[in-house]
């Protein structure tokens, strides 16, 4: 899920009534997945879209909705298409009455496994009911679906009692399937979307909270003595939590950099800009920040810079509070002082 | 090639929210001590890694790489992961180790579930086309397939809050459980349904935690500890991913899994049943009669720490056979929704 990364936001609020927990931000990730379908599940849905169903016959004979790409048993690729009905009946099922975000319903609802006419094994969907006692296993149940049906699981809304009406959908989040207007579909689109309560170590904690008054705080490992910033859970050498707090400077030099040139999707900073290691005066290992300031060109392995802070008013748990960093004018450290930090 | 024995076993307090990162450092960096001091090994000792644990549970890419640094890992050691319980980490240190490339792993794993919302984190374990865009909780699913043995008489309520008793009373002498003792059968009864026809006490807790567990040559594992439990068998298989294709009151992979084992003599068995119900699957997948005592750790329904628990069942039915308690011991792990995916080890003092 490395995508993920790219669309989560994290923002550390400290909690003055115990200031010595860890502190703890909501992370909320998204993305939407792009799937391709392929033939079988691609004639699945394509059908789905016209408001049919239709199965795959396995190996043994019997037809699996929805449909397999291989068959279960012998791992035969499957491909004889059998339409079946669009009501069937429950073969077992279970009341969730507090639903989760993201389900076909927000109002309490049966998922159960419905077994649909012309079918051998089942579909796992929703079940509109109402209450767990208007749903029995082998209950008739037909499909509601979806106002607009676009080539996706989700176009079979849920499942509602086959002699009732059509009930109305509560909110869910909109699948898309693209494809030119009448073309197959061939790519099938789900958004996913998790939300965390995100932790920060009591070491980055500690660290988080120097940042908001202006300080850089490291931590020194108790066995090796190196001195981590930010300071680490374990000292990734010893395997032990690093404990003793060292303030170090705003001062420091550029191990290395590189000059970013290329747009990118919510880039903050015009290119050409330059993201360099800075290693502060004292500290045993290197961060990423911006060198602004002077000439991207002018950018050098071992140049002195120094913290360009933000507007104390501006500052909060986040090294964002340093905008940038940008040279000092000093001469350069030798290559020999921080060849072991590259 | 050589044999493997389990030479040491530490895991987290079982908990339901640990304050800590989803990185799992804070609770690994002790129990790592405890099996070092254990068995006597350093890290330096050690020839492999092998760890499990998600990125969906913790909500950030590549989450084990910081687990690393509880290791120590430097010099540069071996290390490789398993998205899916520790236990198939353990099975990957196996090999290792049967192939001779090593003669020592440590195997760990870890997850904080309480950062997300559990049931809905694990949707993500099941198909992504066609059903896991529906958002199926894993609770919902498991209360499917209960209910497919309720309805044809397989086992009742009360068989099901039978084994929450039992698990909650045996998890009084297992100071890592987080639920445990006396209820009675009566009283769980009386509770209201959460997934209908699920209880509360049907369904493992959410748990934070960890485990870890040393592996060592059997020659090897002579000089670290007095009766090695030595893995005489261990097997893995999976049912189809398609819910709707299998008979759900059966698991398929833990019997042929089973088979493919000698189970005869297994004294205690230790099996990851997430769910009530998923005991009495188990228990009837592996042929295990009255005489076999089943999860004296209390089991996953009294502590579920995820990615860990399984490896945390082989563990416990090593420990049975380090302490001396039992000759033959048999451990099962599962991963994936509904008992999709099986392990089984047995244990044994080798003579
Ligand atoms: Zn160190």
């Amino acid at each position: 899920m490395a995508d993920l990364a790219g669309k989560s936001r994290t923002c550390f609020t400290q909690d003055v009534s115990a200031p010595e927990l860890p502190l703890s931000a909501p992370l909320n990730v998204g993305f939407d997945y792009t799937r391709s379908v392929g033939p079988v599940l691609g004639r699945f849905v394509d059908a789905l879209r016209e408001r049919r169903v239709e199965g795959v016959r396995g190996s043994d004979g019997r037809v699996h909705v929805p449909p397999l790409e291989y068959d279960p048993v012998t791992a035969e690729a499957l491909s004889e298409f059998v339409p079946v009905a669009s009501e069937g009946e429950i073969v077992s099922w279970s009341w969730i009455a507090e639903p989760v975000d993201g389900q076909p319903l927000s109002r309490p609802f049966a998922w159960a496994l419905i077994r649909l006419d012309g079918a051998d094994t089942s579909i796992l969907h929703a079940v509109d009911a109402g209450t767990p006692s208007n749903v029995h296993t082998g209950q008739r149940v037909r499909i509601r679906w979806a106002e607009e049906t676009v080539g996706h699981i989700r176009d079979i809304a849920y499942f509602v009692p086959a002699d009732g009406p059509d009930t109305e959908p509560t909110e869910a989040p909109p699948p898309v399937a693209k494809r030119e207007e009448g073309a197959p579909v061939s790519v099938v689109i789900t958004p996913i979307h998790l939300r965390y309560e995100h932790s920060a170590s009591p070491e980055e904690s500690r660290y988080l909270r120097g940042l908001a008054e202006g300080k850089l705080i490291g931590q020194r490992c108790p066995s090796c003595e190196k001195v981590y910033i930010p300071p680490r859970g374990a000292c990734p050498t010893d395997g032990v939590p690093t404990t003793d707090e060292v303030e170090l400077p705003d001062t420091g030099i550029v191990t290395t950099f590189c000059i970013v040139n290329v747009p990118f999707l919510g880039q903050k900073i015009k290119p050409p800009y330059v993201a360099a290691y800075i290693l502060l005066d004292g500290a045993d290992i290197a961060f990423l920040h911006l060198v602004l300031g002077c000439d991207a060109a002018d950018v050098r392995m071992g140049m002195r810079v120094r913290a360009s802070w933000k507007p104390r008013d501006e500052w909060w748990t986040s090294l964002e509070n340093i905008g940038h960093f940008e040279p000092t004018g000093e001469p350069d450290a030798p290559y020999e002082s921080f060849a072991h930090h590259l | 090639m050589p044999d493997v024995a389990v030479v040491g076993f530490a895991q987290a307090p079982n908990v339901r929210s640990t304050p800590g990162t989803t990185n799992g450092v804070e609770m690994l960096v002790p129990i790592f001590a405890e099996v070092f001091e254990r068995t006597g090994l350093s890290k330096e000792d050690i020839g492999f890694w092998c760890s499990g644990s998600s990125d969906y549970l913790a909500g950030r890419a590549f989450s084990f790489i910081a687990a690393v640094d509880a290791i120590g890992a430097f010099p540069p050691i071996h290390e490789s992961h398993v998205e899916m319980d520790a236990a198939w980490a353990l099975y990957e240190a196996w090999l290792k180790i049967r192939m001779g490339e090593v003669d020592t792993a440590l195997v760990y794993g870890f997850g904080k579930s309480s950062a997300g919302q559990l049931r809905r984190v694990l949707t993500l374990q099941m198909d992504p086309y066609v059903v896991a865009p529906l958002w199926p909780d894993s609770v919902s699913i498991a209360g499917i397939q209960a209910r497919l043995g309720l309805e044809s008489g397989l086992w009742s309520e009360k068989d099901l809050a039978e084994v929450a008793a039992r698990s909650r009373a045996d998890a009084a002498g297992n100071p890592a459980a987080q639920l445990s003792g006396t209820v009675e059968v009566a009283e769980l009864l009386d509770a209201p349904y959460f997934a209908d026809p699920l209880r509360a006490h049907d369904i493992a807790p959410i748990t934070d935690g960890a485990a870890v567990l040393v592996l060592a040559s059997a020659e090897r594992a002579a000089d670290l500890v007095d009766s090695p439990a030595v893995i005489t068998g261990i097997e893995h298989r999976v049912d189809s991913p398609a819910l709707g294709v299998r008979d759900l009151t059966k698991s398929p992979s833990t019997a042929a899994a089973g088979r493919a084992l000698d189970l005869d003599g297994v004294e205690v068995a230790e099996l990851h049943a997430p769910f009530t119900h998923q005991e009495l699957i188990l228990r009837e997948a592996l042929g295990l009669g009255d005489q076999v005592r089943i999860n004296p750790s209390g089991g996953v329904l009294t502590g579920n720490p995820m990615f860990s628990a399984g490896l945390a069942r082989i563990g416990e039915a090593a420990n049975r056979v380090l302490d001396g308690t039992a000759r033959k011991t048999l451990a099962h792990a599962t991963s994936g929704p509904v008992l999709q995916q099986n392990l089984v080890a047995t244990l044994e003092v080798l003579s």
